[in-house]
């Protein structure tokens, strides 16, 4: 006989409404299944009660949007169950939330990896044999001197800026690329950023960025004053 | 209580043992009580660099093994008052000390002495480990090369973490005529690329080599520029502020002279 597991999903009564505490050490799906066997198989009139409150606690997973929405209608399969809440363990429960740019500063070292959900601007340097990862941008005030991955689950919008443009290689979405054999030396000089084009990473100055992403150009409003 | 300090760097090779033989013993000179601990078991060289090999009797890891008293093991240096050197054992290897055992030995160090030098084998694994485990403070030492560099960028990565905090460098080997001609980094690039504090630049020199195969540290005797590199860096150790040296004295002269003659 195996193991016996500890049920995934304890269900428990407090004076506010029902506690979910979906266990964080087993997949997604596991959880939902069990989830759905409990709300389905359980005899019926435990679920039949009056309009109840449901907190759902997810433990250190944080969760996607997607996986949030199934949840939600699962448990409203249920009429009188209302979910209240969701919550994580100190930490926002969904996994995309996308706040914006994230701000960092340090020095990223030889052997150190900074990896980082979203944009990502770091104030310091990447050294050689150092790594930075985002599943966004990355924008570094400061010397990159080793691996920068943008677009790390294939965004291929990404770009790459440093001050100091001098990195071992680059990554962007699934196209690696390593200077200086594959774009031009670049001018020291000023700001240069990566981008994706034709599944090939090139490099520009900074100033160019407005013709490969127009979308993010600043445009003086002519009808101000 | 004395201070510990670590001298590291990654690399082997780049001058670990003679900075912590040299730094040792000019501490001891400026009349500090100071111990050099090496902790590289098995490729033990300091007790080489010292002069001290043929009084080896017992060893870091009989003291740890508790097979003889601290006292016993200490080597005391022929040349200075206060310069006491704990060798490490040569026919065992790094799993022979652990973390909690050095930690216990540098602190019944501390109470004798103002510095405890560890030397700290060349690597990041366990006998790396080890031998920061025991420091408060910690020195990185590198060459001006990019592999060293790379290898000192890794070990002030793991040092951050570590109770030692941001370590101190000191630029080893440096040649001022390569630097010129571009074929060596400078020293800003090198602190650069770190961004740590420099605790001072250390000038390539024969004489060092040449001393180091006598079991002489150079400090001792030789008024040259590493010597003087050598004591700078001690005296920073010790809090003093120190210029850094101008490593191109023989330019300067001959500047000097053109100046004199009505050339420059």
């Amino acid at each position: 006989m195996g193991k016996v597991l500890k049920s995934g999903v304890t269900i428990k009564g407090t004076k506010d409404g029902l506690l979910f505490l979906l266990d964080d050490t087993r997949p997604f799906e596991t959880i939902f299944q069990e989830l759905k066997y409990k709300l389905e198989k359980s005899p019926g009139n435990l679920w039949n009660g009056p309009d109840t409150h449901v907190l759902i606690r997810i433990g250190k997973r944080q969760i996607t949007r997607e996986e949030e929405s199934r949840l939600r209608k699962l448990i409203s399969t249920h009429k009188n169950l209302i979910v209240h809440s969701i919550e994580a363990e100190g930490r926002p429960y969904l996994k995309d939330v996308n706040s914006g740019i994230q701000m960092l500063a340090g020095t990223v070292r030889s052997g150190q990896v900074l990896e980082h959900r979203g944009d990502l601007l770091l104030l310091g340097d990447v050294n050689p044999g150092g790594c930075v990862r985002a599943t966004g941008s990355i924008f570094i005030l400061g010397a990159l001197r080793g691996l920068a991955h943008a677009g790390g689950e294939g965004d291929d919008q990404a770009i790459i800026a440093a001050s100091q443009f001098r990195p071992t290689q680059l990554r962007i979405a699934n196209v690696v690329s390593r200077p200086p054999d594959e774009w031009e030396e670049v001018d020291s000089e000023g700001m240069n950023f990566a981008y994706l084009i034709n599944d090939q990473i090139a490099v520009d100055k900074m100033h160019q960025l407005p013709r490969f992403r127009p979308d993010l150009e600043w445009k003086d409003s002519r009808f101000k004053g | 209580m004395g201070e510990a300090i670590v001298v590291t760097s990654g690399k082997g090779g780049v001058g670990k043992s003679t900075t912590s033989a040299n730094i040792g013993t000019a501490l001891a000179m400026s009349g500090k009580r100071v111990c050099l601990v090496d902790t590289d078991i098995g490729l033990r060289n300091l007790d080489v660099l010292m002069g001290l090999e043929n009084r080896i009797v017992f060893d870091l890891v009989d003291v740890v093994e508790k097979k003889c008293k601290i006292q016993q093991a200490l080597i005391k240096d022929k040349r200075c008052e206060a310069l006491y050197l704990l060798p490490a054992a040569q026919t065992k290897d790094k799993a022979a000390v652990s973390s909690a055992q050095l930690r216990w030995l540098v602190n019944e160090l501390k109470e004798q002495f103002d510095y405890i030098l560890i030397d700290c084998p060349a690597g990041i694994e366990k006998g790396f480990q080890t031998a920061v485990s025991g420091a408060d403070k910690a020195i990185v030492v590198t060459t001006p090369e990019n592999a060293a560099i790379r290898d000192a960028d890794r070990v002030i990565g793991l040092l951050e973490k570590e109770r030692t905090g941001l370590p101190k460098l000191i630029v080893n080997r440096l040649r001022t005529q390569m630097v010129k001609e571009g074929g060596m980094m400078d020293v800003d690039e090198v602190v650069n690329v770190l961004a740590v504090d420099l605790l001072g630049v250390v000038p390539d020199d024969e004489e060092v080599i040449r001393s180091g195969n006598q079991g002489e540290p150079i400090v001792l005797h030789n008024r040259g520029l590493a010597a003087k590199a050598y004591r700078n860096i001690a005296r920073r150790i010790q809090g003093e502020v120190v210029p850094l040296l101008v490593l191109e004295k023989e330019k300067k002269l001959m500047s000097r002279m053109k100046r004199w003659l009505g050339f420059a």
